[in-house]
């Protein structure tokens, strides 16, 4: 590598290590420790932005757009929810099984899904999600339509619930937060990472330097974080995880940030969950709606105006400023006789 | 033993025979020069031996294994490697990174892949553009890219589809040297190529197909002086004129 490259790594690293430091450091800060609701809001972007950022590691990074997300997101919160409600238990082997499960499942959903390109993966991917919320909706072992209630325990790390803090969530959706992002921003620099990006730039291209496409996929992620959803609200049922609606959180964030980037479900979560947040605190029932029709406006100004997302702002005004100073060193050497 | 073994390959679309019974050997350490005129059917045999195609029928023997029926990426891990005709850089990625893309097959180091990337690019000289986005090089940087990411696999077979083409005589010259270096550092190449004076002069044989059938198998020489091939680049008529032409000469 060249010593160029090496030093701007080394600053990348500076970057990261001094934002888990703030993250870690965040519930001491009194503005936050203070007020619960506005800690709710930032377990809410940590957790979003690692669903978001699980999401981007298929649909951002390799090109392949999934709306069926919520599948394994709700496989993972049924996971954690049946093993405390139906079988009394700690959340554990649950979250485990659940972790398993959805990663079976994306491996016999992916293979005829892999098959088709483009828009066609989109819509498959679709009408999975429609099948799994029919079939979860009636399905009365997993609790049905009434879904699943936690019940009170013992708070605790054991038991993966708090009642009096969050800090206990909060901590956990860091934990949650720093596994996602630090599995993608490793990727990121590796043999892995660059061949996500080559089978997104032209997938026969990849194939024909030996990059087997249909191997790229990690759906457990997902499941963890649907896991932690459900302990976080003590409750489980279909239209909340395994939904259209909790899959398109996926795709908009991650597409709102800027899809195919590090930095970019995390930026889209830190728009859209206190927008979603505060308008349902301000408005009540009726906020439910206008964070949705705000958050619409946004994500079509942004597809028309900047396809690259919130980060493509950066760089483009990046990039401006950068062309704005080498022309004016150019003007004051030219100046120079 | 033939490194590459192609035996009575055929590939139908529909009513087109694009090959049609086709074989030929390539063996190591050689330079193959796999010629005819547009629409021969050149690419599709590319596209047979790498995977891209399912042959309609034949076999392909690559390193004393059936390859036939194997996918792209199978194909290239075991050693063939392709450049394409009309060029594909992965736009968005730099043009090192493109390369680096290659380097990765054969090791998970980043530092091993970065070195092999580095080589690869230095080799093509490549390396004024190698952060730009592969989509801004111009057409002649494209088909430089195609090579040096090819490369960067270290293939057993190397197969170059057309990487000459639009090069001043100057690039084509400078292009001639590093086949021939390649081919020092033990690559077997398969090379199609419409430039006479690139592939001439550093083939060990000549393939010639005309209408998906092989018409001529030789050396470059003897190839040239061939009726059929010449036919089949010039027509009969002129074919027929060319000989009476070279007739006159000799006599005269
Ligand atoms: N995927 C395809 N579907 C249908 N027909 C095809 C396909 N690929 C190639 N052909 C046809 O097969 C024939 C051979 O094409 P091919 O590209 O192999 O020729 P070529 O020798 O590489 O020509 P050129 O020198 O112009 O590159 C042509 O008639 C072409 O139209
Ligand atoms: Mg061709």
């Amino acid at each position: 590598m060249k010593p160029m490259q090496r030093k701007a790594l080394k600053k990348k690293d500076a970057l990261w290590l001094g934002f888990v430091a703030l993250l870690t450091l965040l519930p001491l800060a009194p503005a936050v420790a203070a007020n619960s609701f506005h800690m709710h809001v930032v377990i809410l972007i940590l957790l979003f932005a690692s669903m978001a950022q699980a999401w981007n590691i298929i649909g951002g990074y390799c090109g392949q757009v999934s709306f069926g997300h919520s599948v394994f997101f709700g496989i993972g919160a049924y996971g954690a929810g049946m093993a405390v409600v139906t079988y009394g238990g700690m959340p554990w082997p649950g979250i485990l099984v659940g972790v398993i499960l959805a990663a079976a499942v994306a491996v016999v959903i992916s293979y005829p899904c892999f098959k088709l390109s483009g828009h066609y993966f989109a819509i498959a991917t679709f009408a999975i999600v429609e099948i799994f919320n029919r079939s979860f909706l009636v399905w009365d072992w997993i609790g049905g339509a009434l879904g699943l209630d936690y019940p009170l325990v013992k708070e605790g790390l054991m038991n993966l619930m708090w009642y009096n803090t969050k800090t206990g969530y909060y901590y956990c959706a860091l934990i949650l937060f720093l596994t996602i992002f630090g599995t993608v921003r490793w990727l990121e620099g590796h043999r892995f990472g660059y061949y996500m990006r080559a089978v997104r730039e032209g997938q026969e291209t990849a194939e024909s330097l030996g990059v087997n496409s249909t191997a790229v996929k990690l759906a457990a992620l997902t499941a963890l974080c649907g896991a932690f959803f459900a302990q976080y609200n003590l409750r489980v049922d279909t239209p909340m995880v395994v939904s259209l609606d909790m899959s398109m959180k996926f795709v908009l964030i991650t597409v709102l940030g800027g899809a195919g980037t590090l930095v970019g479900p995390l930026l889209g979560a830190a728009v859209l969950i206190p927008l979603q947040e505060y308008t349902q605190a301000f408005w009540g029932g009726l906020g439910g709606g206008v964070d949705l029709i705000i958050f619409g406006l946004l994500i079509i100004l942004m597809v028309v105006k900047q396809p690259g997302g919130m980060i493509g702002i950066f760089h483009a005004v990046q990039k401006g400023i950068l062309k704005r100073k080498n022309a004016a060193k150019g003007e004051s050497a030219d100046g120079a006789p | 033993m033939a490194l590459l073994d192609v035996r009575n390959v055929t590939m139908k679309f529909g009513e087109l025979v694009a090959n049609d019974r086709v074989s030929f050997t390539v063996e190591s350490g050689s330079i193959v020069g796999l010629i005819g005129p547009n629409g021969a059917g050149k690419t599709t045999l590319f596209n047979c031996v790498t995977g891209f195609l399912k042959p309609t029928g034949g076999a392909i023997i690559f390193d004393g294994a059936d390859i036939t029926g194997y996918t792209s990426y199978q194909i290239a891990r075991l050693g063939a490697v392709r450049t394409f005709q009309v060029v594909r850089p992965l736009e968005e990625m730099t043009v090192f990174d493109n390369v680096l893309v290659g380097a990765f097959l054969k090791t998970s180091d980043n530092r091993e892949a970065f070195a092999r990337a580095a080589d690869c690019i230095r080799l093509c000289s490549l390396e004024s553009f190698q952060e730009k986005p592969a989509g801004e090089l111009s057409i002649g940087g494209k088909k430089r890219l195609e090579l040096a990411r090819a490369l960067a696999t270290q293939p057993k077979l190397l197969m170059l589809d057309e990487v000459m083409a639009g090069l001043t005589s100057t690039e084509v010259r400078v292009s001639v040297e590093v086949i021939l270096r390649l081919r020092e550092s033990g690559i077997t190449l398969m090379i199609v190529e419409h430039v006479m004076e690139g592939i001439m002069p550093i083939a060990d044989k000549i393939v010639v197909l005309d209408g998906g059938v092989k018409i001529a198998e030789d050396a470059p020489g003897k190839v040239i002086n061939d009726d059929s091939v010449i036919e089949a680049y010039l027509g009969a008529k002129y074919a027929q004129r060319f000989k009476a032409q070279k007739e006159d000469g000799a006599r005269g």
